[in-house]
């Protein structure tokens, strides 16, 4: 099938496609941002177990999608510069700060751009939940809730409508919840992705969420989940967990 | 118009059209496929063809239970891989011409027969029958196996693989397929080749569909394993009555004139 | 992965395989049209290559295959090449894709390798530095569109842990406990992932081995670009260990009953 018309001369194509769906909702003093573990090229699987999601500070969690090699060394030169920040100043940069950060980092390759979907959640200073995300050459935007990668188009339509409640009028005499707790979000969030694996060659395997809690919320709506782990060392200041579950292999 | 020669089967009068089109940036509408795992295996007493139930539209899940192994006649079936529409109808015309033909000669019809019949079809439409295909099933000269290419050539193999699984399928006969297995070993065989695309192969997936051949009648085991059901969900999405936002309302009354005459005879019993 | 070395580094595009009919997904050409494009430098493409290397996890480490082939596009060029490759004390590199790009990488270790020495720091190159820097080279090379046309496995044993990992022309990277590079990737890797996943703690050495031959074997028998002819690598707690050339037995028995591609009978 392969253009008949034209000669074909080989070139090398420096791009794959990886796969896999990534998303992040923001609540009132928490956000929850996940990705699938599948990575795969093609119709193959490479590996069932390949994060995309990455904690950079106590308070920021970076979510990354496309192309996988991209999307590492994205990941790498960002927590690089964090790095440097904490060594002049003292203290991690906060979150706008590093939206800021990865939008001049993907323009500065704008033509040869990393092939990455990045979402960013976390805590602002402010002390509210907020997810930033981005296009591969570094618009940006401060949203309640995104989705990225392979079911994007499946997952996001199902956010605006269970998350901003577009398409539902609330009823009489009532308006919709501008925040929504955890539990719910959590659970939102899990049927994302099981609904995006039955749906999604590219999406299975595994799913991991991490949650950021702004400082001084205590952990309710997370002491009855199953599995779930800190990452955070101290319980002053903004802590983070992470929740793995199963989706299907197949 | 009427007049000019026209030769019978598909037009190709527009594919230069399209190919044009298509480099402008405007492809043809993408027709489902059947992503596929599908295999056939001899064994002592006859054949079992195997096939996963996931079809596909590019990394879309167009149905998760899917049949891909078809009738031909009662002891004749066949796997299709490739393009959904062009499996599904180039096996119903054959079964149908199987059926004439069984009719007008008077006997059992022969697997060599079907196969003869679908090569002959696929390689008059030169590939654009997009048709892979196992074919499977006993007959007076005993089980046969063939798989046939969407070019219309065969292969006549104790054990075959065709689709996008196939390599995954086919390592697991080349690992463990023996001459003369037992209907039991043969049946677990070709759940684990199916079962080896379903979770190697992005293009497979949900469910295991077999179906055994013996000179003694024809066994479909239709969802044989269901190894990949859906998880329940968190919550339950049903909406509030009145979610729907409107413009505007009329109501109308369909019932325009009701007049109800009493028949003669008791009221029926409707308690 | 695709295993033509000629199609790598090329996304797949479904546009072109209208009916996905392919047994494997080519990918080919769906660059934009450039008017410039015969003024841009042009890539290499793989000339000897490699095919498989296959890898696994067991109980005591990681044990690793490749056979002894390199060949001149359908050609079997050379038959007594060695595809693994061990560097410092607890590492083996497998490669498949272009040979003469694996000889350029395995002088780049072996530069490492001579400064590392030489610095007598008390620090030695583990499984997981050696990948890091692998990966590297692999991404900046092809984030200069000159790529090193290969699919490379890292395994390794250190400090008490097993250690394997991916890497290709394209910087792309990953770990699982069992990994295939070329035709390996379609046709090995189901075995070898039945084989081992959930058993990496309790599979010998002598099961892992059994496990990576019967796989060399099926790849034998079904990929065009291998030979009856390989080499194991273990890597333990107690150092590297490749072996001599190994012969694979098979058996062409089931030809007997075949009669022709149809309807012959004789």
């Amino acid at each position: 099938m392969d253009s008949i018309a034209h000669p074909t001369q080989r070139q090398f194509n420096p791009y794959s496609d990886n796969g896999g769906t990534i998303l992040a909702i923001a609540g009132a003093d928490f956000t929850v941002i996940a990705g699938d573990t599948r990575q795969s090229e093609g119709y193959s699987i490479q590996t069932r177990y390949a994060p995309k999601v990455f904690p950079l500070t106590d308070r920021a969690v970076l979510a990354v999608n496309g192309f996988a090699a991209d999307g590492n060394m994205f990941v790498k030169k960002v927590k690089q510069r964090l790095e440097w920040y904490r060594h002049a100043h003292s203290k991690d940069m906060p979150l706008r700060a590093i939206a800021r950060l990865i939008q001049t980092m993907l323009y500065a390759r704008r033509f040869f751009p990393f092939y990455v979907y990045n979402i960013l959640g976390g805590i602002e200073e402010d002390g509210t939940g907020a997810v930033y995300s981005f296009d591969p050459v570094g618009s940006y935007e401060r949203e309640a809730c995104r989705a990225a990668g392979a079911a994007q188009s499946l997952v996001q339509p199902f956010l605006d409508n269970q998350i901003y409640f577009n398409n539902q009028q609330p009823a009489p005499g009532t308006s919709h919840p501008v925040h929504l707790p955890l539990p719910t979000i959590l659970s939102i969030v899990i049927d994302s992705f099981t609904g995006a694996t039955e749906r999604h060659i590219e999406v299975g395997d595994g799913l991991e969420m991490y949650v950021v809690l702004a400082k001084g919320r205590g952990v309710q709506g997370l002491e009855d989940v199953r599995g779930v782990q800190e990452l955070s060392v101290t319980e002053e200041g903004e802590r983070i967990f992470v929740i793995r579950r199963d989706l299907k292999k197949d | 118009m009427d007049n000019v020669y026209r030769s019978s089967g598909f037009d190709f009068s527009n594919s230069i059209r399209n190919h044009s089109l298509a480099e402008k940036g405007l492809p043809l509408p993408k027709a489902t496929s059947t992503g596929t795992t599908i295999v056939g295996c001899v064994f002592k007493d006859g054949i079992i063809l195997g096939a996963d139930t996931r079809a596909t539209e590019g990394p879309i899940v167009a149905d998760k239970n899917c049949e891909k192994i078809h009738y031909i006649t009662e002891s004749i079936r066949c796997c299709g891989a490739g393009t959904a529409a062009d499996t599904e109808f180039v096996t119903a015309t054959i079964s149908s011409n199987m059926d004439l033909h069984a009719l007008s000669t008077g006997r059992k019809p022969r697997v060599v027969t079907a196969m003869t019949m679908l090569k002959r079809h696929l390689y008059r439409h030169q590939g654009q029958v997009g048709a892979a295909l196992v074919l499977g099933g006993v007959d007076v000269t005993g089980p046969q196996l063939f798989t046939i290419h969407p070019h219309g050539s065969t292969d006549k193999l104790p054990y075959v693989t065709m689709g996008s699984g196939s390599l995954a399928a086919m390592a697991i006969f080349e690992s463990s397929w023996q001459p003369n297995m037992t209907r039991e070993h043969a049946l677990q065989l070709v759940t684990t080749a199916i079962s080896a695309g379903i979770f190697n192969d992005l293009g497979s997936g949900s469910n295991v569909d077999a179906c055994i051949i013996t000179a003694t009648g024809t066994e479909m085991l239709r969802n044989f394993v269901k190894p990949n059901e859906r998880v329940e969900k968190e919550r339950k999405y049903t909406f509030r009555r009145g979610a729907t936002a409107w413009k505007s309302e009329s109501i109308r009354k369909l019932i325009v004139n009701e007049q109800v005459t009493p028949v003669a005879g008791e009221a029926m019993d409707v308690s | 992965m695709d295993h033509f070395p000629a199609n790598w580094g090329r996304p797949r595009n479904d546009a072109i395989d209208l009916y996905a009919t392919h047994l494997l997904h080519p990918r080919p050409n769906n660059r934009a049209k450039d008017a410039f494009a015969d003024s841009v430098q042009r890539t290499q493409q793989p000339i000897v290559t490699g095919t498989s290397v296959l890898a696994i996890k067991f109980k005591d480490g990681i044990m690793m295959a490749a056979d002894n082939l390199a060949s001149y596009g359908s050609l079997a060029r050379f038959k007594d090449v060695q595809r693994l490759q061990a560097f410092g004390d607890y590492t083996v590199i497998g490669a498949s894709g272009d040979m003469s790009d694996f000889q350029f990488i395995q002088r780049l270790l072996d530069d490492i390798a001579v400064a590392e020495i030489a610095a007598q720091d008390g620090h030695d190159l583990g499984p997981v530095e050696i990948h890091e820097y692998m990966s590297q080279v692999m991404y900046g090379r092809r984030s200069k569109l000159d790529p090193l046309w290969n699919s490379l496995i890292i395994g390794g044993f250190k400090d008490g842990k097993r250690f394997l990992s991916y890497v290709d022309l394209l910087g792309t990277t990953y770990t699982a406990s069992t990994i295939a590079t070329g035709y390996g990737g379609y046709i090995a890797q189901p075995l070898l992932r039945k084989a081992v996943e959930g058993y990496e703690d309790v599979l010998t050495a002598e099961q892992a081995r059994k496990i990576l031959e019967d796989s060399m074997r099926v790849l034998f028998y079904r990929d065009a670009r291998s030979l009856n002819k390989y080499q194991l690598a273990t890597i333990t707690a107690a150092g590297v260990q490749i072996s001599d050339s190994l012969h694979l037995e098979t058996s062409w028995d089931f030809a007997e009953g075949i009669r022709g591609y149809g309807a012959q009978t004789q």
